[in-house]
């Protein structure tokens, strides 16, 4: 066992507990960016001018009519920016734009007294522009070969000489959805001016450190002169990583301009049609298996819809690449991405960071080619597991793969498979208008930034001469229980209790040059900083406790808050320790640092060994389909996920279920729709509101769900035995989506292949009934791979144009 | 009059200076109440859940969860309300405090993630958790319905709040968990006491004026004298206007209080419903006595909304995608019609006349919902959405149908989404009517339903999905009669 996962006796990691903040969740005392509005004097309040096309560019600004409304306080545009006009890291996004990139682009920004009045006035700010063509949907931009940044290829094996010894050839293309965030709480920033021209930002950011280092960059200061602090987000996902870096650029400017705080809190129309999605994608594919059905070889481009921005199209298109294998080996394969340039908004970092779409890629093959190749799906996934010795088209060996096999065997086991299938036969042949279905699919996650240099982590850890121990550290907490889980980490690598610990807010003047709170790292890169931190101050404890207790340092053990040495039964309390040490002038704080060892990756020929580890997990998921109307019912769930030893098992387990149930939203429901007409509203997000884009509400969440930690998963790499939870569970729910494909063939006879659009809306559910039923492969087959010929389900592409835009259309009176 | 005030978790609070268009959410945030979030700000998501002090249907007064976002803070001249941070009992000075039952449970089961979605949950929770005529269920092991908890828990409570964490196992159980509110219970004594009063309202700030009458003969003298008055029962639809499209309005006139608006009468040949009862109120009082109601209400957006949402306001708005018009349409409705001149009665199926438009003139208020008696036995309603709860029809098919003998002696058909306006299926009606009730009937008039309407393409659904969708419905409609009377 490594010195990193080595847990001592009575650990406070691995106890299940609720989150450290359920108090305050629960009484509304939780601080969130905005709530501090209220406790800021003089605060003026920030409202954007919103350009309502595509595309153009913007011949006159005049803000001059704004000025003349009561309350407007100032506009800030692109002349009043010191330093970089830049709201990003690649130079491609001006902060304050003279070209409208895309529907509802704010150009500038109104500071009011109220926010009323800084809304009034940015209605009446005139902007003049000289629209340009634009490109709104994927297959336009592909069609016009707009594209931008990188286009990786990844190569392994020799293709044509594995398509030459495959018995099935299979060809086909599938486009899906974006995704909407939908984080509770809308983008928002607070920012003033401090002593000394530095300017303090309370920003809800995963991401401190480059809101820090953009805000700078704008201001034209250094980052010293910057402080960034994020008390906790009410949700991120990804959506926090790099989009709230220009709303705190645009408090942050406005507070130097006035003097006054200013706010930015975006509401959800302006959070919807401003701020980046999980991209969308297109796949055609080649995939070639032997008469056994194991895959031969594989041929695929994938296209990311990247919007108008690079912002971070490039990596997450990287790691789409590298898991377009999930768990199944691919001997010869040839992979191409790219990210098409659409007047969209810049899609960005969401849950999984391409690799849900990667695996969806794959996982819609399985389920597609299965009935083809006259298999059982689970069958034919099985088969393509992959063994030891095996690497991935990346070149990264495999090192565990029997635990893709070990929790694909006991969740069949945990959820009774076998005997399930003989009962949901039997209901299927007794119910002509009803039909279930039940699919088990599994997953393989990489745990890593795939850039090596963000796997870094820092920590600063006070102790008090009373005994109390602070804690900072450089993750943000969003929900995921990141917070709790540091406190579990101190708690016990000091030995002592968790209520002797504290957690202080996330700030860039505590820990420096921080990585993103991302890619499922924040406990494995902050944990182990902490733990290195929490080792220094015990290491230098311990010394104090030997001459006290009249023994060696290394025989002496701090376990609960008390020290004691081996075969001996003097005690030194914690407190009394720690006061001691003190009066010794022994040094109390620590600053901790944490680097991923034994990464390497190669961008340019995309191959290395990008992942410390993999997570898996495995998922069988029962549906009803209603074959009148397509509408379903996700019946029964069971899952079998690997988070090594869970550092704490309530937050573990959450995270599995939450992520599962935002995965089925993106595959089954969420249904970003764009305007792609000639009207004159094109390019506007169509369902930009709750009541157009619908989350999933209790009615998706599974009606029995259990999900169980796989048990003795001790992970080497990683700290006290953990893994990696955040993104990973959000890909189990590609079980929901074969269930349902499964449930619309059984309408028809079988060794029907049965297309699916994504998102699996009832509508799309239907059409694949109404597909498998004529026994017509060809009809949703061309209305093929989601695209939406006939105006049915697909992404924003309604034929006849014929698009109602009635958002007033709401149920209520 | 007084000057208008609401009190909060037991203190009072002047409304003044806020606008009159300014929402409960806001009045709570800038008066430093920011547990109530903003999540949507179109009552969609539900983190702004409070609870109001109303009638009650089984008690003197119902805690009614409502969302703060869509109610102007003036609408709550007089009256109670609760936030989560009323919830808990503060403890003494830097010990925790003692938290509520349901804050308990939330907390302790993982129920809140991030926590911003958590105050509301609370709030719809503990709604649920006054419900005087919640009851734990005998046989607590067959929780076959997980729908409803063994103690009595209906989660259709919170319907109308979203969590974009959890996935919601740990809030289901959490409420499945929380017991009855003790006898100690300072909220649960609370409902033994008549609700505040409704109070008459003239709140004006700078040129607008919020006006809440106490009679019906004042308010329509009123509404004569303002044409442009914008009414408001419960304030969901307006307060989307507001909140959403930015709209305002220098008359708000609310009507959600006056008690001629707020009867339920049976008649002998008909049952009249007030147009300004909640549609939670309008489900309890009746009880399952019309099923076709019965059927409609969980499918009716959330219980948030239906706590302050009525009828009136539903066919009001006349929006196409409304959900009660295609069920009073196939019921035979009409509506009571009132001005300060008297009262007209118009059959439903006349009342709409284009696309949110209809026959109702200005300064005219609805007052009542008339449903002829006695009941057809057949009646089913279809409602076709993305998401099971909580979401607006793409379509809506409503039938009654009286059959005799195995004929069609006669069947009303109402529909939504498919046009305009709400509209009738005649085509189908008459295909139906005279005819056996079997497979060979149903699937002749299946396409004659597909065909009816105009359904458009949108964000919603297609066009060519919509259609399906009526002929589906009808065979969707026999199969479910049969099979229930084969079972």
């Amino acid at each position: 066992m490594s010195h990193l996962s080595e847990r001592p006796e009575k650990p406070v990691v691995g106890v299940s507990m609720p989150h450290e903040s359920a108090v305050l969740h629960v009484t509304g005392t939780a601080l969130y960016t905005d709530d501090l509005n209220h406790r800021t004097k003089d605060v003026l309040h920030a409202y954007p001018v919103q350009v309502m096309k595509a595309h153009g560019r913007i011949t006159a600004l005049r803000t001059e009519p704004a000025l003349a409304v009561p309350g407007v306080v100032r506009v800030l545009t692109g002349a009043d920016v010191p330093g970089v006009n830049d709201a990003g890291m690649k130079h491609d996004e001006p902060l304050f734009p003279d070209e409208v990139m895309f529907h509802g682009h704010a150009v500038a920004w109104v500071l009011g007294e109220t926010l009323e009045a800084a809304r009034l006035g940015a209605a009446a700010v005139e902007v003049e522009l000289d629209e340009q063509p634009s490109l709104i949907t994927l297959q336009e931009a592909i069609a016009a070969g707009s594209f931008h940044g990188a286009r990786p290829m990844m190569l392994t094996g020799d293709v044509d000489a594995g398509f030459a010894d495959s018995a099935h050839v299979f060809t086909g293309e599938f486009q899906f959805s974006d995704q909407e965030h939908f984080y509770l709480e809308t983008h928002a920033a607070l920012a003033y001016i401090d002593e000394a021209e530095q300017v303090f930002v309370q920003s809800s950011t995963q991401h401190p450190s480059e809101t820090q280092e953009i805000v700078a960059h704008v201001l034209g200061l250094h980052s010293h002169e910057v402080t960034v602090q994020c008390l906790r987000m009410g949700g991120g996902f990804g959506g926090k990583e790099m989009q709230p870096h220009g709303f705190a650029a645009v408090a942050a400017l406005g507070a130097r301009l006035t003097g006054r705080p200013v706010r930015v809190r975006l509401n959800r129309t302006q959070d919807l049609t401003m701020s980046g999605k999980r991209h969308g994608f297109h796949a055609t594919w080649k995939i070639g298996f032997d008469a056994e059905g194991r895959i031969q070889a594989l041929d695929a481009t994938l296209t990311a819809d990247g919007g108008w921005s690079l912002d971070l199209s490039e990596p997450v298109v990287a790691r789409a690449l590298c898991h377009i294998d999930n768990t199944y080996w691919i001997p010869n394969a040839r992979i191409a991405g790219r990210i098409a340039r659409t007047n969209k908004v810049s899609n960005t970092a969401f849950r999984g960071f391409g690799g849900p779409q990667g695996m969806l890629v794959i996982e819609d093959i399985m389920g597609r080619c299965a009935p083809l190749l006259g298999l059982d799906p689970m069958e034919l996934r099985e088969r393509n597991f992959y063994r030891q010795g095996q690497s991935t088209p990346y070149g990264q060996p495999v090192v565990h793969p029997e635990r893709i096999s070990a929790v694909w065997q006991q969740v069949q086991d945990n959820a009774g498979i076998a005997d399930r299938r003989r009962e949901i036969a039997a209901f299927n042949a007794a119910h002509p208008n009803t039909k279930r279905a039940l699919a088990v699919t599994g997953l393989k996650f990489g745990i890593s930034f795939n850039l090596t240099a963000f796997n870094q982590g820092g920590a600063l850890v006070l102790i008090y001469k009373d005994g109390s121990v602070l804690i900072n550290h450089g993750g943000t907490e969003m929900g995921q229980g990141l917070h709790t889980k540091m406190l579990q980490v101190a708690a016990t690598t000091l030995g002592i209790p968790l209520h002797k610990v504290r957690l202080a807010p996330t700030r860039t003047d505590k820990v420096p040059n921080t990585s993103a709170t991302a890619a499922s790292a924040g406990a494995d890169l902050n944990g182990a900083a902490v733990k290195n931190a929490c080792e220094q101050l015990r290491e230098r404890l311990l010394q104090v406790a030997a001459t006290l207790l009249g023994s060696n340092a290394s025989d002496v053990r701090i376990v609960e808050g008390v020290a004691r040495t081996l075969g001996s039964d003097k005690e030194l309390a914690w407190d009394d320790l720690v006061r001691t040490a003190y009066f010794q002038r022994v040094q109390l704080s620590a600053a901790g640092f944490y680097r991923t060892e034994g990464l390497h990756w190669d961008a340019k020929t995309f191959r290395g060994s990008p992942f410390k580890y993999f997570a898996h997990g495995a998922a069988a998921a029962e549906v009803e389909v209603d074959g009148f109307t397509g509408a379903y019912r996700i019946r029964r769930v069971d899952i079998v996920h690997d988070v090594g030893d869970s550092l704490s098992p309530m937050i573990d387990i959450g995270q599995v279920e939450g992520g599962f149930v935002q995965g089925a939203g993106w595959l089954t429901l969420e249904d970003l729709r764009w305007d792609a007409s000639d009207g004159p509203n094109r390019g506007r997000l169509l369902t930009q509101a709750a009541s157009t884009y619908k989350l999933p509400s209790f009615s998706e969440m599974p009606e029995e769900f259990n999900v169980t930690l796989l048990e003795n998963a001790t992970e080497e790499g990683a700290v006290y035995g953990s893994k990696a939870v955040g993104e990973p569970p959000l890909m189990l729910a590609f079980s929901v989506r074969e269930a349902l494909r499964q449930a619309a063939a059984a309408f028809g006879s079988s060794g029907v292949s049965v297309e699916l659009a994504s998102p699996a809306t009832p509508e799309a559910v239907y059409w694949a009934i109404q597909a498998a039923r004529q026994g017509d492969v060809s009809r949703n087959g061309h209305a093929r791979n989601g695209f939406a010929t006939n105006g049915h389900a697909g992404n924003g592409h309604v034929a006849n144009g014929r698009i109602q835009t009635d958002a007033k259309a709401l149920s209520g009176a | 009059m007084v000057a208008a005030r609401i009190t909060v978790n037991g203190k009072e609070a002047p409304i003044s200076p806020a606008a009159p268009h300014t929402t409960v959410l806001d009045f709570l945030r800038e008066r430093g109440l920011t547990g109530t979030k903003e999540g949507c700000a179109e009552g969609e998501c539900g983190a702004c859940s409070v609870l109001v002090a109303r009638p009650g249907v089984n008690k003197p007064t119902d805690w009614v969860a409502v969302n703060a976002c869509l109610v102007p803070v003036a609408a709550l001249d007089g009256q109670e309300i609760i936030t989560s941070e009323g919830l808990a009992t503060a403890g003494e000075p830097g010990m925790p405090p003692t938290l509520h039952p349901v804050q308990e449970e939330m907390a302790v089961r993982g129920g809140s993630q991030c926590g911003y979605c958590t105050p509301g949950f609370v709030c719809s929770m503990a709604a649920e958790y006054y419900r005087p005529d919640r009851c734990a269920h005998a046989d607590s092991a067959d929780s076959t319905d997980h729908e409803q908890g063994p103690n009595g828990f209906d989660l259709h409570a919170l319907s109308g709040n979203l969590c974009r964490c959890t996935g919601y196992r740990p809030i289901r159980d959490a409420a499945f968990a929380v017991g009855m509110p003790t006898d100690e219970d300072p909220l649960a004594q609370r409902r033994e006491q008549s609700p505040p009063a409704p109070v008459a309202t003239e709140y004006v700030q700078n040129d607008s004026v919020f006006l809440r009458k106490s009679t019906l003969a004042e308010t329509l003298q009123l509404l004569r004298e303002r044409p442009d008055a914008v009414v408001v029962a419960g304030s969901t639809d307006w307060g989307v206007e507001v909140n959403i499209r930015s709209r305002r309005a220098d008359c708000v006139v609310a009507i959600d209080r006056l008690s001629e608006l707020r009867e339920l009468r049976v008649e002998s040949d008909h049952i009249e419903i007030g147009a300004a009862l909640t549609l939670t109120e309008i489900e309890r009082r009746l009880d399952g006595g019309i099923p076709l109601l019965a059927e409609l209400f969980p499918q009716f957006a959330s219980r948030l909304i239906r706590n302050t949402a009525t009828l009136g306001g539903n066919l009001g708005t006349g929006s196409p995608i409304g959900d009660s018009p295609p069920v009073l349409l196939a019921l035979e409705a009409s509506v009571v019609l009132a001005d300060a001149d008297g009262q007209r009665e118009v059959p439903l199926a006349d009342y709409f006349t284009g696309y949110r438009q209809s026959v109702r003139r200005p300064g005219e208020l609805i007052r009542a919902v008339r449903i002829p008696l006695p009941l057809s036995p057949i009646t089913a309603f279809h409602k076709i959405a993305k998401r099971r709860f909580d979401d607006i029809s793409s379509v809506a098919v409503a039938f009654v149908l009286d059959i005799e003998d195995g004929i069609v002696r006669k069947a009303r058909i109402g529909l939504g989404g498919v046009a305009a306006t709400p509209i009738r299926a005649l085509t189908t009606e008459a295909a139906l009517e005279g005819r056996p009730w079997v497979a060979e009937t149903v699937e002749a008039a299946a396409p004659v339903l597909q065909a009816e309407g105009t359904p458009m393409n949108d964000h919603r659904a297609s066009a060519d999905y919509r259609s399906a969708m009526l002929g589906q419905s009808l065979l969707k409609l026999h199969a479910q009669t049969t099979e229930a009377v084969s079972s």
